[in-house]
């Protein structure tokens, strides 16, 4: 199976990965090659056995509702690239 | 003409009202309020390496929440990742359920114009709210105090046929929300808010045409103006040959208008899949069972209760318990031993028309269920009348004194000393020999004018069945002399 050009472009576009044509045409062979390696799961007949959401052996871990402080913002904020009045600064947003 | 009706579902998103957040720890504050991350830590700002672990009270909720909307609540959950890349959003996914929600398949009866509808409940499931963008002209900052805040979405089926449906609706929920006790429903707080998935048809067909979805409604005021104008926008579209396409709009409060935010095809290309950091969860029967224990009287069961046990009206009933606070108030006043017809009339009468005007809700208001009773007793009494008791209620409003402190200060207790009473009205016969004179030939309708003068000249303080009565007599008395 070959990827088309439009699912790579609109896969890029979910990931925000500005690619060249380029790019895109090697991407689209990279790509196509990796799903047709996954695609050789599809060969299996699994329609008698449930999905597995995890795989550890546990489940319903819930914990109580008591509120404890995590980190002020001076470390919370000292990775970030920029910033303002304790506030993460980005690009403007725009719909 | 082709006549044209709206088809309109609702996807309702309520914070749970939690100690803490949905996976972490960290303080749930008021965010319109708090200090920009001030209530932040690994976890809910997406450090590396960290894992979620599940609010067990934020689950309690939202069963809390199914059963009241008669759903299922479903044993099987699994949380699921939706990845979408936004600034407040820091993992670049948000951890929402999908194919497993908590509860399905409810529903919820409002009321429209003396008519029941049921509005059919899709689900309801968890996740965590995003935290705030303040847009500052060349850039935007980023505050995720609210960032992992439980949220229940709640999404009704698109069973609504009409703005007026829609807001009912809207209030219902929010109503059923603050009884529960799962959120305050203080939407100048971003606690609830809004989507519209809407469409229409012409009336009466059953057909399901292209939707398109307002985001982001912060009141009900305006979730009803964007359906109002989407609607009209539509129809408008359609009547003129042209064809609605599947969009998210956005609504601007200044304009009034629903403008497209963006087109459907990438908005919806979240690919879910199960959240590997969470293990399924599964609901304890006995868990549902004790939680539907602990339900508490909602308002239709608590309006029938009010009209069937306490004799109210359909519609006094329907405002008092609209609103959870008021009903507090109302069943308040009734420990008391104390007609509940007559508090009602209060309630809904007089307390109402003072809390409009002055703006406040019933929770700021000064005048205690208590002191209301008391203002009550001392009308029952024949210590004041009505009329005075309004004046009365309304210093009360004011001062937050008593009833009986305001009557003392002001001298407004009530004329019921006949002899008194017999003095004034000599008094007012005497000034006016004219009415009088029409009296008795025969022009019945001034009796009620001369007992008006007899209020007037006691500023409103004489017991009017007692007025009435020595008037009567000395009228009678006059036409046989």
């Amino acid at each position: 199976m070959t990827l088309s050009l439009e699912q790579v472009t609109h896969i890029a576009e979910l990931a925000r990965l500005a690619l060249t044509d380029e790019e895109k045409e090697r991407f689209r062979d990279q790509l196509s090659a990796i799903l047709d390696y996954a695609a050789r799961l599809q060969e299996i007949d699994t329609s008698a056995i449930p999905p597995m959401a995890n795989v550890l052996p546990v489940d319903t871990v819930m914990r109580d509702d008591v509120a404890r402080l995590g980190l002020p913002p001076e470390q919370i904020l000292a990775n970030s690239p920029d910033q303002e009045d304790n506030m993460f600064r980005v690009p403007v947003i725009l719909e | 003409m082709t006549q044209y009706e709206p088809v309109i579902g609702l996807e309702v998103h309520a914070e749970m009202l939690t100690e803490s957040k949905m996976f972490c720890a960290c303080p749930v504050v008021d965010s319109t309020e708090a200090p920009p991350n001030t209530t932040v830590c690994p976890v809910c700002t997406a450090q590396p390496g960290v894992l979620p672990v599940i609010n067990r009270q934020a689950v309690e909720y939202g069963i809390k929440v199914g059963l009241a909307l008669n759903c299922t609540i479903n044993e099987f959950n699994q949380f699921a990742r939706k990845s979408y890349f936004y600034p407040d959003l820091p993992k670049g996914y948000q951890i929402s359920q999908y194919e497993h929600p908590l509860a399905s398949n409810g529903w919820l009866d409002i009321d429209v114009d003396d008519e029941t509808r049921r509005i059919g409940i899709t689900r309801a499931h968890l996740e965590e709210d995003t935290g705030k963008n303040i847009h500052m002209g060349s850039s935007s900052l980023v505050d995720l105090n609210r960032a992992g805040v439980p949220l229940l979405e709640i999404v009704s089926e698109p069973d609504m046929r009409s703005v007026e449906e829609v807001e009912a609706y809207a209030r219902k929920l929010r109503a059923i929300l603050v009884y529960l006790g799962v959120n305050h429903g203080d939407m100048s707080k971003g606690v609830l808010r809004f989507e519209a998935n809407i469409s229409v048809r012409p009336t009466g067909s059953d057909e399901m045409n292209t939707r398109t979805e307002i985001k982001n409604l912060n009141s009900i005021r305006s979730l009803v103006r964007a359906s109002q104008y989407e609607i009209a926008r539509q129809i408008k579209l359609v009547e003129s040959g042209g064809q609605v396409i599947q969009q998210t709009m956005g609504f601007n409060e200044e304009s009034g208008k629903t403008t497209v935010q963006r087109s459907k095809e990438y908005a919806d290309d979240y690919r879910y899949f199960p959240e590997p950091d969470l293990p399924p969860l599964n609901i304890d029967r006995a868990w549902v069972a004790a939680i539907e224990k602990t339900l508490p009287e909602l308002p239709d069961a608590k309006r029938e209760r009010f009209i069937d046990e306490l004799g109210l009206s359909v519609q006094d009933a329907g405002v008092l318990v609209a609103d959870k606070a008021t009903a507090e108030y109302f069943e308040a006043a009734l420990k008391a031993d104390v007609d509940a017809k007559t508090v009602a009339n209060w309630v809904t009468g007089e307390l109402f028309r003072l809390m409009n005007a002055a703006g406040v809700e019933i929770e700021q208001v000064k005048v205690t269920p208590e002191a209301l009773v008391d203002l009550i007793k001392l009308v029952e009494a024949e210590t004041i009348n009505n009329n005075t008791a309004k004046e009365v209620l309304e210093a009360m409003f004011e001062t937050g004194h008593s009833a009986g402190e305001i009557v003392k200060e002001q001298g407004l207790a009530q004329i019921s000393d006949s002899s008194a009473l017999e003095a004034i009205i000599e008094q007012v016969l005497e000034a006016n020999p004219e009415p009088v004179e029409k009296y008795l030939g025969g022009k019945e309708g001034l009796f009620g004018w001369l007992v008006g003068q007899v209020m007037k000249e006691t500023r409103g303080q004489a017991n009017a069945t007692v007025v009435n009565q020595i008037m009567r007599e000395r009228l009678e008395g006059m036409r046989k002399a």
